[in-house]
C-alpha cells in the first residue's frame, strides 16, 4: 500500500497537542531583556518630543530609545518586495516613526527592561508631545480632494496605479446585449494566528547573530534582515521554531524584528519582544480593504464576453513587503472560471492612516472570486436565470484553458464539480422547502448561495515574478538525505506554521524510497539546517515544495540504482525497481533496497568510479505554471427575517485541487479556510472610528467566530490531476477561503430575494440585514 | 495581557474581607475572575490589591430556603445551570446561566462575581431584576438583603458599598408560571446585543431587558400593557421605552430598539404558552 493518499495521523500533533511544543515565547536565554514598544495611540500626528526620563529611571530598566535614537540603525527603513509599477511611491518606512507617526499603533520609541512587566510599566512612563493633524482611514475618502496626506510625497495619497487589458473591451461593451455594473466593498479583516507574533535575538561575541522569530520565511527574513540592518547575510541564522498559525501575516518583515536584532547587538545581551494579543491587532498587518467596481458585457442570454474591474485597495500607511502587490494576486481572475473575450482590470493603490495591509489568505483572489461569483448573480437576475443556469452557461470546459486575462488555466472540469455539489445538497429539495417557506411567508426564510471559483496558486513562476516586478524567485529547494542505517532526513526550504508538512512530506518520500513514513525526519525552519528557501506563502508548499520533493527522491533513487548496479553486477537499466528495492530483471531474487545502497554509499568501500560518497540529493524546482485548484461550494443560510439573524444552515464543498496526499489534512485545510472565508461574509470587520482609533481592538469585538457558529461542513471532491507537476497536485491551502465568502453572501440575498433585496455589504450582520430589509420595504 | 502592580491578599472568611476592603487601598474582591483579570490585562481595571474569597468555604450552593431558592454568591455559573433545584423551581436561572460566555467561562464564573461587576450586558442581573430578587450583602455593619431593583445603579455599579461583600442571591420558586430568557448576540461566547426576560405572573408578565440602557431594567410599559389586556404582540410594541440603549459595533441604538420589541414579543409568547 503507498502511504500517498492516505489519511496518516499527523506526526506532528502528539508533540504540540502535549504541550511540547517550542514557541519563541518559550524561549528564554540567560541574561535576556524584554522589549515594549509604545506607540502612537493617534492615527495621525506630529512628534514634536519624547521624554524618556521618567521611563528611564524606571526600576529594571536597561535603556529607553527614540526613533532618532535609533535612525542609525536602519537608514533605510523596511523593504517592500513588490514595486509592482514606475509610479510607485515608495515611501520610507522606519521600523520607529521619527517626525510624525501614520497610524493609531505606529511605534515611536522603545524601552528594554530586565523582565516583560517592567518594560511593560516603564513603557506607560514615555511623555511623547503628540500634535494630532487630520487623518484619513477611508479609502474612498482619502482619494477624495482635499483629502489629509498620509504622506506628503503621494499627492491624492495614491500609492500606484496597474492595469491589465487584453481584447477590445469598450468593443465588447458596446456591441453587448446586457451589462451589469456593480460595486462591493472588501472590508478590513484582522488575520488574528492563534500565536501573536514574537522574536528573540542573541549575539555571540564573534558576531553570529541568530534571530528565532514567529515567521513564515525564515529565508525571506534573513535577506530582508542583512539589507536593513546591513549585517552580512553570511552571519545571520535565522530560526521558525514551532509557529502557531500566521495565514499570511508572518510572512512579513516587521518593525520589531529590526528593533530586537538592532538592539541586541547594540546591548550584547538577548534580546526578547512577544506581541500582546490587543498590540497584534494594530501592529500586525490587517488584509483586505478594497472598493471593487465591476462591469460584466453579456448576450441577451446571458454569456458573458467582458469584464471590466476597477479597484481602489488600500495599503494603510506604509507598504509592506508585499502590500502593493496583493490586488495583482486576483487580477487575473475576476473573470473566475467563465469564457470571456475581452479583460480589464485597474488596480489604484491608497494610502490611508490605518495599519498596513497585506497578503493574508487568499491575497487578492478572495476579492477576485466575491466580485464574479456576486457580479454573475447580478447577471441571473438580469435575464432571467438561474445561479445554476449561469454557471453552466458560461463555464471554461476545455484544458489547458488560455484565458482571457492571459495565463493558462492547467486542468480543471467545473461541469463535473456543479453536478457533484448539487448532487451533495439535494438541490430540489432544498429549493422546495425554500418554496415552502416563501409561500408561507414563514419567519425563517432560506437562501441557497453557489460560488464556483477558480483560484491560482503555487506560488510561482519566477519569470512571471519578475515579469510583475516582484522581487524574488518562486522556486523552491528540498532535499532528501538517507542516512547510513536507512532513514531518511528530508531537509525542506518551505517550513510549515500548521500545515503538517512533516506528515505529508514524509509520505511522498516514503512512497518515493520505499521506506517507512515513520522512517522520515522532516527537518525546516532554520537557515543552518536548511540554508535556501522560498518559505511558506500562496498555497505552495506542496505544489512547489512537495513537488520538488519528488524530484529530489527521484535524483536519490537514480544514484542508488547505480550503486545496487554496481554491486549487483548487472548494467543499471536490467534492474527493476519497486517499493525502494532494486532487483535484476529476470532473476527477482537478486537485489538491493535503497536502504543498503545508503550504507554502501557512506562506506564508499565499493562505489562506481567517479562517484561522490553518500546518498543525499537536492533539487530546487521552479514550477512552469501556477496550480489551479477550482470547484463548487454550495451555503444554505436561514435569515430571521425580524432581527436580521444569519444562520449558516449547511456548508457544501466539492474542491478539485488534483491528487490527494494526505486527505484527512486536506479536509482540515478546507475546513480552516471555510471557517475564515465565512467570517468575512458574517461576522468579521476592523473598524475605524472618525478620528482613526480601532474599535475592534480585541476578541471581544472582532468577530472571529468559533465552532460553535458555524455547521459541519459537507466535504467532497473531483481530481483532474494537474498536468504541469509529476504529482498531479495543486495547492489547497486558500481554497476554502476564497471560495466561501461569495457562497455565503450570495445565500444571504437569495433568502432576501422575496423583499427584492439585491445588494449587501459584509459582514452581513443582523442590522445590515434588517436594515437592507426594511430599505427594500420602502 | 500584562496587568499593572496590584498586591493580592486571600480572604479566609467574609469577616476577613470586608476587613481587607476596609484597609486596603483601590481593594477588589476577587472571585471567579472572569470579568476582573481581563480588564486588569487590558489595564481597564487596576486595583491596589485583589482580595481572593474563592477559597471562602460554605458560600457555594443552591438550596431551598423558605418559599424560595438561596444561592451562594460563589456558585459557579455551569453549577447553577446544572442546579436540579434551579431548574425544577426556578428555572429562567438555570437556563441563563447555561447562556453567559463560553464553557471555560461558566465552570470558573461566579454568579456572585456577575453580579457585583454590574455590567448591564449581562444576563444574570437582568433576570434577577425581573424576578424581583433579593441581594444578600455582608458588611461592617451587618448583612442586609437588597431588592434587584434598588442594586445595578449604573454601568459597572451597583449598591454594594466599599467594604460590601455579596453573600447569596435569592430567587423565588415560580411554581408552574411560564418563562423565558432570549439571549440575542452575534456569536454564542458574545455578551448579549440584546436580552430580554419575561415571567408570566397574575396573567401578565413580568419583563427585564439587558443591553437597553446603564443598567438592567424592568420594561415597565410592557408590564402595564399587558395587565390592561393587551395581547404580547401589542405589549412588545412598548419595550423600548423609557430605555436609554447604547451604540456600538455589536448595534446601534435604533436596531436594538427594534430588536427588543421583537425578542420582547417572543419571549412573552413563550412565557404566556406556559
Amino acid at each position: 500500500m503507498t502511504a500517498v493518499g492516505q489519511s496518516v495521523l499527523r506526526k506532528e500533533d502528539a508533540k504540540l497537542l502535549t504541550g511540547q511544543g517550542t514557541y519563541v515565547d518559550n524561549l528564554h536565554p540567560a541574561g535576556t531583556v524584554f522589549v515594549s514598544i509604545v506607540r502612537s495611540p493617534y492615527a495621525h500626528a506630529r512628534i514634536n518630543g519624547i521624554d524618556v526620563s521618567a521611563a528611564a529611571a524606571a526600576d529594571g530598566v536597561v535603556g529607553v530609545y527614540t526613533g532618532a535614537d535609533l535612525e542609525s540603525l536602519w537608514s533605510g527603513g523596511l523593504p517592500c518586495f513588490w514595486p509592482v509599477s514606475d509610479d510607485i511611491k515608495l515611501v520610507k518606512h522606519l521600523p520607529l516613526a521619527t517626525d510624525r507617526a501614520r497610524y493609531a499603533g505606529d511605534g515611536v520609541a522603545v524601552v528594554v527592561a530586565e523582565t516583560r512587566v517592567a518594560a511593560k510599566d516603564a513603557a506607560e512612563l514615555v511623555q511623547v508631545d503628540y500634535e494630532p493633524i487630520p487623518s484619513v482611514t477611508d479609502v474612498e475618502a482619502a482619494v477624495a480632494d482635499g483629502a489629509p496626506l498620509v504622506h506628503d510625497d503621494a499627492p491624492g495619497n495614491q500609492a500606484y496605479t496597474w492595469e491589465l487589458v487584453t481584447g477590445d473591451v469598450d468593443k465588447v461593451f458596446a456591441d453587448a446585449a446586457v451589462t451589469v455594473k456593480e460595486r462591493y466593498r472588501q472590508q478590513r479583516l484582522i488575520p488574528t494566528a492563534m500565536e501573536p507574533r514574537g522574536v528573540l535575538c542573541e549575539v555571540n561575541a564573534a558576531g553570529d547573530v541568530t534571530v528565532i522569530t514567529s515567521t513564515q520565511g525564515p529565508h525571506i527574513m534573513r535577506t530582508a534582515y542583512t539589507l536593513v540592518l546591513g549585517i552580512p547575510e553570511a552571519k545571520i541564522r535565522v530560526i521558525a521554531p514551532d509557529v502557531g498559525g500566521g495565514f499570511g501575516s508572518k510572512l512579513d518583515v516587521y518593525a520589531e524584528d529590526m528593533i530586537v536584532i538592532g538592539l541586541a547587538r547594540k546591548l550584547g545581551r538577548p534580546v526578547k519582544w512577544t506581541e500582546e494579543r490587543s498590540e497584534a491587532n494594530v501592529a500586525t498587518i490587517h488584509g483586505r480593504d478594497v472598493i471593487q467596481e465591476i462591469e460584466l458585457a453579456a448576450t441577451a442570454e446571458g454569456k458573458i464576453t467582458g469584464v471590466r474591474t476597477r479597484l481602489r485597495a488600500a495599503m494603510g500607511a506604509y507598504l509592506q513587503a508585499v502590500t502593493p502587490g496583493v490586488p495583482l494576486l486576483g487580477a487575473w481572475l475576476y473573470a473566475g472560471c467563465y469564457d470571456v473575450q475581452a479583460y480589464d482590470f485597474h488596480c489604484t493603490g491608497v494610502f490611508t492612516n490605518t495599519t498596513p495591509t497585506d497578503a493574508y489568505r487568499g491575497a487578492g483572489r478572495p476579492e477576485a472570486t466575491y466580485a464574479i461569483e456576486r457580479a454573475i448573480g447580478a447577471l441571473a437576475r438580469q435575464v432571467g436565470k438561474s445561479a445554476v443556469e449561469i454557471r453552466r452557461l458560461n463555464f471554461i470546459d476545455s484544458f489547458p484553458a488560455d484565458i482571457a486575462s492571459g495565463l493558462q488555466i492547467d486542468s480543471g472540469d467545473y461541469h463535473a464539480a456543479l453536478d457533484k455539489g448539487l448532487e451533495v445538497l439535494g438541490y430540489d429539495a432544498v429549493l422546495a422547502e425554500q418554496a415552502d417557506r416563501r409561500a408561507a411567508n414563514d419567519r425563517k426564510q432560506l437562501g441557497i448561495g453557489f460560488s464556483t471559483y477558480v483560484e491560482m496558486c503555487g506560488l510561482a513562476p519566477s519569470r512571471i515574478l519578475g515579469a510583475l516586478r516582484y522581487g524574488a524567485g518562486g522556486w523552491e529547494s528540498l532535499s532528501v538525505r538517507v542516512l547510513p542505517t536507512g532513514t531518511v532526513q528530508v531537509m525542506s526550504g518551505t517550513t510549515p506554521h500548521g500545515q503538517g508538512h512533516a506528515t505529508t512530506f514524509s509520505q511522498i518520500v516514503a512512497d518515493r524510497l520505499g521506506v517507512e513514513v515513520s522512517d522520515v525526519e522532516f527537518l525546516s525552519g532554520d537557515t543552518a539546517v536548511v540554508p535556501t528557501g522560498m518559505d511558506t506563502y500562496g498555497s505552495r508548499s506542496l505544489p512547489v515544495g512537495g513537488v520538488a520533493l519528488y524530484h529530489a527522491s527521484e535524483k536519490v533513487v537514480a544514484k542508488a540504482r547505480e550503486i545496487a548496479a554496481h554491486q549487483l553486477e548487472v548494467a543499471a537499466d536490467d534492474l527493476d525497481y519497486e517499493a525502494g528495492r532494486f532487483s535484476v530483471k529476470g532473476s527477482p531474487d537478486k537485489g538491493m533496497h535503497v536502504k543498503e545502497a545508503a550504507y554502501v554509499a557512506w562506506t564508499a568501500h565499493n562505489l562506481p568510479d567517479g562517484m561522490e560518497p553518500g546518498l543525499e540529493a537536492t533539487y530546487v524546482y521552479d514550477p512552469p505554471n501556477f496550480s489551479w485548484p477550482s470547484g463548487c461550494h454550495i451555503a444554505v443560510v436561514e435569515v430571521d427575517t425580524e432581527t436580521g439573524d444569519v444562520q449558516l444552515a449547511r456548508y457544501v464543498a466539492v474542491d478539485d485541487i488534483g491528487n490527494v496526499i494526505n486527505p484527512m489534512i486536506v479536509d482540515g485545510q478546507v475546513h480552516g479556510g471555510i471557517a475564515q472565508g465565512v467570517a468575512q461574509a458574517l461576522w468579521e470587520e476592523a473598524v475605524y472610528d472618525e478620528d482613526g482609533n480601532l474599535l475592534t481592538g480585541s476578541l471581544l469585538n472582532y468577530l472571529v467566530p468559533s465552532a460553535a457558529e458555524l455547521p459541519s461542513y459537507e466535504l467532497d471532491r473531483t481530481v483532474t490531476p494537474s498536468p504541469t507537476n509529476p504529482l498531479g497536485v495543486k495547492g489547497v491551502g486558500e481554497t476554502g477561503t476564497i471560495a466561501s465568502t461569495p457562497a455565503v453572501v450570495n445565500a444571504v440575498l437569495d433568502a432576501l430575494e422575496p423583499f427584492g433585496v439585491t445588494d449587501i455589504d459584509m459582514p452581513t450582520s443582523p442590522e445590515r440585514v434588517w436594515r437592507a430589509i426594511q430599505e427594500a420595504k420602502r | 495581557m500584562i496587568p499593572a502592580e496590584f498586591e493580592y491578599e486571600v480572604a479566609g472568611s467574609v469577616d476577613e474581607a470586608i476587613e481587607l476592603l476596609g484597609s486596603r487601598e483601590d481593594a477588589k474582591l476577587l472571585a471567579g475572575g472572569h470579568s476582573l483579570i481581563p480588564a486588569m490585562k487590558l489595564r481597564i481595571a487596576r486595583p491596589g490589591t485583589l482580595v481572593d474569597i474563592g477559597r471562602i468555604a460554605g458560600l457555594s450552593y443552591v438550596r431551598e430556603d423558605g418559599d424560595g431558592i438561596a444561592i451562594g454568591a460563589l456558585t459557579r455559573h455551569q453549577d447553577v445551570a446544572t442546579s436540579e433545584l434551579l431548574r425544577e423551581h426556578c428555572g429562567i436561572v438555570a437556563h441563563t446561566a447555561g447562556e453567559i460566555g463560553d464553557p471555560q467561562v461558566r465552570h470558573r464564573g461566579t454568579i456572585g462575581g456577575s453580579v457585583s461587576h454590574g455590567d448591564p450586558a449581562s444576563d444574570l442581573p437582568g433576570v434577577l431584576l425581573t424576578l424581583d430578587a433579593e441581594l444578600v450583602a455582608t458588611g461592617p455593619g451587618g448583612e442586609r438583603r437588597i431588592a434587584a431593583a434598588d442594586f445595578f445603579t449604573g454601568v459597572f455599579e451597583t449598591a454594594l458599598g466599599p467594604q460590601d461583600v455579596l453573600t447569596e442571591i435569592r430567587v423565588p420558586s415560580l411554581g408552574g408560571a411560564g418563562w423565558a430568557y432570549l439571549k440575542f448576540s452575534r456569536r454564542a461566547q458574545d455578551w448579549a446585543t440584546v436580552g430580554v426576560a419575561a415571567v408570566a405572573s397574575n396573567g401578565g408578565a413580568k419583563v427585564g431587558l439587558v443591553s437597553m440602557g446603564a443598567t438592567p431594567l424592568r420594561a415597565s410599559a410592557v408590564e402595564q400593557a399587558l395587565a390592561s389586556g393587551a395581547d404580547a404582540a401589542a405589549a412588545a410594541e412598548h419595550a423600548d421605552e423609557g430605555a436609554e440603549p447604547s451604540s456600538d459595533v455589536a448595534g446601534s441604538a435604533d436596531y436594538r430598539r427594534h430588536l427588543v420589541r421583537v425578542l420582547t414579543r417572543r419571549a412573552l409568547e413563550q412565557a404566556l404558552s406556559g
